[in-house]
């Protein structure tokens, strides 16, 4: 004989939440990335070096351009702007002269800051901007497809270089040398501990830091070129990357799956443009 | 913050200095720039005027960076310009549409020269009207004053700031090379005595905030980065939260408010300069250096005995459809002359409609017009 169903006892249910919920918006997670892409990665160092600095969170923005890295914007709990394709660091610009108390940071990627976004990021550096960016170079245009991109390596497969890439790539670190970054580093995202160490550097530095992170993108870069995994990928940078800091970076070239130089390999000071431009230091002002 | 940034008083200068004098007296404190002829002058008088009034100039790398650097200063928490020609103004187009989507208040100075491309660099034009409206992709409202004298230059920035911050967009100051070349009387009034809109700050705490929830004249509040809102701004289709949704229902309310925070508060936009319209039989419809020279001839009609009255447009976007399309009921004809082939006068026909002719008295560029060229066509359609 049926009797009323008997009632279940209520579940203890743990509000399941993030580890770095604070810095991330929730709202918005799962993220678009795909399995094994290496931009979390990055995201997470990012948000842990933060936390370990003393800058408060709401003295921070984050600005990106356009693509995979691009959307780190959108899913940091911080002050965060989406610009579009390239111009990441021109609104920084205007925001860090705005507001010289932040702390504002370019997270994006090799084909938005260093191809269509290249004018800028060059300047950027011999002004010697307050700005912090972080380039998330996977050799390869991501959100597109996968095309040939400024930094892709010689011989890699891409879209657009269906029988291997014949152009010369940027040897990033080197370029931002040449313009002057008073901070560069270069850390693949196998090195967790090492790239979290850097960004909490570029962050406490004061004028134009820049970090290169080497990072994988599975999906297209490594299924075009037949690499494997992303895990793969991970190995490679685990077998073949060294780590040379103060490096001359002309010598930190990237050849197709050749050896990565990683370490920190410039760390100067000087006079910001707002140093100069207010006359608080030699070297020019009013 | 030594100097003066109003400079009450009587003074001699071209346009181009005036729009910069016009800026500072609004307020802007940021200015990126990018050199051009016929408006670096603009560019020069800030560089030299900012750093006194605790304001900050750079100068960018080109105009896609000088754009998108006033956007970062803007939500920074200060007002902020920037100056070009045709092909920089070409250039600004992209992040011309990020201001747009972002609603970003800023303000840009567009001395017109002669195009297309490196075109004249040192003589008039004024062919980027339809740019103004139509230049950057997407579907947009704008709004475009027209200087017709370096006093206006300055009265004229000031009310672009205005605007800017009232319906937060970019608002376009379409200046020409004779305007911006001219020297002239500017009288700049006491600091006090200038209305200043302030910036439309949120009154809701950051739990509450939505940074796109639009107020009832569907302008939203707005906010200064680094003050602990935490938003997200981005130039992708968005919902109030102002996160990213890629959808058609995201993209149709989003799109229209956009367009319809303009057009439904276009009465309190347009601005025009009415002459001798009461008893009109031909209107002479201009904007700019060319409104000098057809009130001229409108002057000479009338002393002729001839019917002929004047619109002069300020606002050229949005377009004063109202007081066109009244005037379009009862008079013979409309005569458009600009230094362009036919491009605002393509907007009178369109409101005007087939009953009655407007015609354009086209001009390429180069000079202004001959006022006897302007004068024939009056002739023509009064007969
Ligand atoms: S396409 Fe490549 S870069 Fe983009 S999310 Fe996927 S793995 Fe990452």
């Amino acid at each position: 004989m049926s009797t009323a169903p008997a009632k279940a006892a209520p579940v203890e249910r743990k509000e399941l939440h993030h580890p770095k919920d604070t810095m991330l918006r929730e709202d918005r997670l799962p993220h678009i990335w795909c399995p094994t892409c290496g931009i979390g990665t990055a995201v997470s160092c990012f948000v842990e070096a933060l936390r370990e600095t003393n800058i408060p969170e709401e003295k921070v923005a984050v600005v990106s351009g356009i693509g995979c890295t691009g959307r780190v914007a959108g899913y940091v709990n911080l002050d965060s702007f989406h610009t579009t394709h390239g111009r990441a660091i021109p609104f920084a610009t205007g925001l860090a002269l705005a507001k010289p108390d932040m702390k504002v940071v370019v997270f994006s990627g090799d084909g938005d800051l260093v191809a269509i976004g290249g004018n800028h990021i060059i300047n950027a550096a011999r002004r010697n901007m307050n700005i912090t960016v972080i380039c998330i170079n996977n050799f390869i245009y991501g959100m597109t497809g996968g095309q040939c991109a400024s930094t892709t390596p010689q011989i890699a497969k891409t879209s657009t270089t269906p029988t291997g890439n014949t152009d010369y790539p940027f040897n990033v670190p080197y370029l931002m040398d040449a313009c002057g970054a008073t901070y560069i580093a270069r850390w693949t995202v196998l090195h967790i501990r090492r790239l979290k160490k850097a960004m909490g550097e570029a962050l406490n530095k004061k004028g134009f830091s820049f970090i290169e992170v080497i990072a994988p993108c599975a999906t297209l870069y490594a299924r075009r070129n037949r690499l494997g995994t992303g895990f793969d990928l991970m190995k490679f940078y685990h077998d073949n990357s060294e780590i040379q800091h103060g490096a001359d970076t002309k010598m930190v070239d990237i050849g197709f799956q050749e050896k990565i130089i990683c370490g920190k390999f410039v760390d100067i000071d000087k006079p910001t443009f707002l140093e100069r431009y207010r006359g608080e230091t030699n070297g020019g002002g009013k | 913050m030594s100097e003066q940034a109003v400079l009450t008083g009587e003074h001699f200068m071209t346009g181009d200095e005036a729009a910069a004098e016009g800026g500072l007296a609004a307020g802007c404190r940021f200015f990126g720039g990018y050199p051009i002829t016929p408006a670096t002058e603009v560019t020069e008088v800030m560089a030299k005027r900012l750093p006194g009034v605790g304001g900050v100039f750079i100068q960018m790398e080109d105009e896609m960076a000088s754009m998108n650097t006033l956007l970062g200063a803007a939500w920074g928490g200060m007002k902020s310009m920037t100056s070009t020609s045709g092909p920089g103004f070409s250039l600004m187009m992209e992040n011309l549409g990020l201001g747009i989507i972002t609603e970003t208040p800023c303000v840009l100075v567009n001395v017109q020269r002669g195009g297309p491309s490196t075109g004249l660099p040192t003589l008039v034009g004024q062919q980027d009207m339809m740019q103004a409206k139509w230049g950057s992709h997407g579907d947009y409202e704008i709004i475009a004053l027209a200087p017709s004298s370096p006093q206006e230059a300055f009265d004229f920035t000031i009310h672009a700031f205005n605007f800017s911050e009232q319906y937060r967009l970019p608002v376009l100051l379409m200046m020409d090379e004779s305007v911006g070349h001219m020297f002239e009387k500017v009288v700049i009034p006491k600091a006090e005595d200038i209305k200043l809109v302030p910036r439309r700050i949120t009154k809701d705490k950051p739990a509450d905030y939505l940074p796109f929830k639009p107020d009832d004249d569907l302008v939203p509040p707005m906010i200064e980065f680094g003050e602990g809102y935490r938003v997200h701004i981005t130039g992708l289709t968005h919902d109030e939260k102002g996160y990213p949704v890629i959808n058609a229902e995201a993209q149709q309310p989003l799109v229209r408010r956009l367009c319809e925070k303009i057009t439904k508060n276009a009465d309190k936009i347009y601005m025009y300069d009415e002459r001798e319209l009461d008893d009109a039989e031909v209107v002479v419809i201009s904007y700019g250096i060319t409104a000098r020279i057809a009130q001229q001839v409108v002057n000479e009609c009338r002393a002729e005995g001839k019917k002929v009255g004047h619109l002069r447009l300020i606002t050229c976007w949005p377009f004063p459809e109202p007081i066109v399309r009244k005037l379009a009921d009862r008079i013979k004809g409309f005569v458009v002359p600009e230094i362009n082939l036919g491009q605002m006068s393509l907007e009178v026909e369109r409101v005007a409609g087939r009953g009655i002719p407007t015609i354009c008295v086209p001009n390429a560029g180069g000079e202004v017009h001959n006022p006897e060229d302007i004068h024939a066509v009056i002739r023509e359609v009064l007969k």
